[in-house]
């Protein structure tokens, strides 16, 4: 059996301090493997973007541990977890988070660019990318000039172009029709399948579960239940 | 272009107005600093002009003199006892005092009279426009500056006056000696300038020495110093030093010329940090953006150090301008702003500074980024 690209074992974390203190997540353990596509999906509240920010390496636990392709978060500084970040894993936000003054070459560059790859060969790997989500006409547009779907592509285009191991998307068709929703979605999943990388989405929306390889239920900040390939297991 | 530097430029071009606040704020700043700096460089060589124009190697002042405009005297068996030591050749007596010019109209106005030996040189006018150096030996002959003209009531070469009530003859006319003090210099024969301020025959404000070829300087100014009493023996640097700071520290000009700068420097990193921390502000999801990619903070910052560098060129090459015009503008005033290619050096390394540690404020707002921002925005 082979390692899972993200582990995260009894990983607690609580929110706020003094009265406002609450407990966001309690014993949460999840793999991520290579080549699946999971959901994880649960009410307001649940826990799930402070769940995604540990995977992410944006947050450490209080208790428990994460494995984030061998590597653990115990004790890792900002810069040590944004090496984490640079190094394996990439993000596809609900809003996008586009550079609004940069084209859409340059947006993808950017993943590239923190690493401090050459301006060449970043911007025709970033080129690459585009075409790989279907933009490659698209290279020289700005956000501005971009439909939310096309934005949305790029922000792929941009988790996907430094070949991170690991992708987390936080509802990443929340803010698209339901049309360029399908059309994300077979992206995110042919970049599972068929470049073998872990995928994790966040969402609420049932319509994406035909995409799932794999569903995780989060409530109160524990997991309550998980599904594989439309088998409930727990 | 690096990307760093294209998010740079677009952040601080994003909001024009801003930046042309930012820009107006870093030319006011630095236009301030060079006129501050520049008038204590044109005040400098004020003060110093009659020592930087006499031809000499070491000066013989009364003891404590603090600039060239002391009113101190030397007894001129002084000059004798200089004479007699071995490598000076000569030992020219200076005579300076104030004195009132009284036009053929009748009106009065003070002067400052420059009195030299004009058979040896020394401290004679320079920059003659009208008339020669020898016509100056005659009886009752002076030299003005032209730019004097109308303070003193006359028209050019001939032109009459009296100064303690002895006829004066203007013989020669310079261009550009103006006094810091607006008083205007004249120059004349050290026998006269005696008669006109009232200073004995036995007397003189200092002795300019001159050494023969291959002397020994520190040599001759022990001996000197050795054998005349009372007296201090300068070389031409340490005069000019010791006026300069007399005017520009005793009287507290220069503390006012460099608090003018001090203000220009505050008001121009106040404005620059304004404006880097609002624009970062502005620009936290995109910061926060990158610290979630991956971004190191080093990115981070060169970010916002680029922003204050870009300001930072472009500000001071508008103030560059501003600042010649200025120059240009005071060229023929009595205390003209100097600027030399080292004070310019200087400017732009403090725009450079100024910019960068404006970027402090917005690099620890940028520190403190949670890149987890992200989820929730």
């Amino acid at each position: 059996m082979t390692e899972p690209l993200l582990e995260a074992v009894n990983v607690a974390k609580d929110l706020g301090s003094g009265a406002a203190r609450v407990a966001a997540l309690r014993g949460v353990s999840l793999t991520l493997n290579g080549g699946e596509l999971t959901l994880l999906m649960g009410p307001s509240g649940s826990g799930k973007t402070t769940l995604l920010s540990i995977l992410g390496c944006m947050l450490t636990p209080m208790e428990g541990t994460v494995r984030v392709c061998g590597h653990s978060t115990a004790g890792a500084g900002p810069e040590d977890l944004a090496l984490l970040r640079r190094e394996h894993v990439g993000f596809v936000f609900q809003s996008f988070h586009l550079f609004p003054m940069l084209s859409a070459t340059d947006n993808v560059r950017l993943a590239l660019d923190v690493r401090g790859e050459p301006s060449r060969a970043a911007r025709t790997r970033s080129r690459e990318a585009l075409a790989k989500v279907g933009l490659p006409h698209k290279i020289k547009a700005f956000p501005r000039e971009l439909s939310g779907g096309e934005q949305q592509r790029v922000a792929i285009a941009r988790a996907i172009v430094g070949n991170p191991s690991i992708i987390l998307a936080d509802e990443p068709t929340a803010a698209l029709d339901g049309e360029n929703g399908q059309a994300i979605m077979k992206i995110l999943a042919g970049i599972a399948r068929e470049q073998g990388r872990a995928v994790l989405i966040v969402t609420h929306d049932p319509r994406l579960l035909p995409f799932a390889d794999r569903v995780v239920h989060i409530e109160d900040g524990r997991i309550v239940g998980e599904e594989r390939g439309g088998a409930k297991l727990q | 272009m690096p990307l760093v530097f294209t998010i740079a430029f677009r952040n601080l071009f994003y909001d024009r107005l801003r930046f042309v606040a930012t820009v107006i704020g870093i030319v006011f700043s630095i236009v301030l600093v060079t006129v501050q700096m520049g008038l204590y460089l044109g005040f400098g060589r004020t003060v110093t002009t009659m020592i930087d124009h006499a031809s000499v190697d070491l000066w013989i002042v009364p003891r404590g003199t603090k600039s060239f405009e002391d009113p101190s005297l030397l007894d001129v068996r002084e000059r004798y006892r200089a004479l007699a030591i071995k490598d000076v050749t000569d030992a020219i007596p200076i005579v300076i005092g104030f004195a009132d010019w009284r036009m053929s109209s009748g009106e009065t106005t003070p002067v400052f009279i420059v009195g030299s030996d004009l058979r040896s040189g020394g401290l004679q006018p320079w920059n003659l426009v009208a008339g020669q150096i020898e016509a100056l030996s005659a009886p009752r002959a002076v030299a003005v500056d032209r730019s004097y003209f109308d303070r003193l009531g006359i028209s050019g070469i001939g032109a009459t006056a009296e100064i303690r009530q002895q006829l004066v003859r203007v013989a020669a006319v310079t261009s550009g000696i103006r006094s810091f003090t607006t008083t205007p210099f004249v120059f004349m024969d050290v026998n006269r300038a005696r008669a006109h301020t009232g200073i004995p025959s036995s007397k003189a404000t200092y002795f300019l020495v001159r050494l023969g070829p291959n002397s020994d300087v520190n040599l001759v100014r022990r001996q000197l110093m050795s054998n005349i009493p009372d007296v201090e023996v300068l070389t031409p640097a340490e005069f000019r030093e010791r006026s300069r700071t007399f005017w520009l520290f005793s009287t507290g000009a220069g503390a006012a010329l460099f608090a003018g700068a001090l203000l220009g420097v505050i008001v121009g990193t106040v404005i620059v940090a304004q404006t880097l921390y609002s624009s970062t502000k502005e620009h936290l999801n995109e910061f926060a953006t990158l610290r979630a990619i991956g971004s190191s903070r080093r990115y981070i910052y060169k970010v916002i150090i680029f922003q204050a560098l870009l300001s930072a060129i472009i500000g001071f090459s508008i103030a560059a301008f501003v600042g010649d015009a200025i120059v240009k503008l005071t060229a023929a005033t009595a205390l003209p702003i100097v600027v030399t290619p080292g004070l310019t050096v200087g400017l732009f390394l403090l725009t450079v500074v100024m910019c960068i540690g404006s970027a402090f404020a917005a690099i620890i707002q940028v520190t403190r980024i949670d890149p987890a921002i992200v989820f929730t925005r």
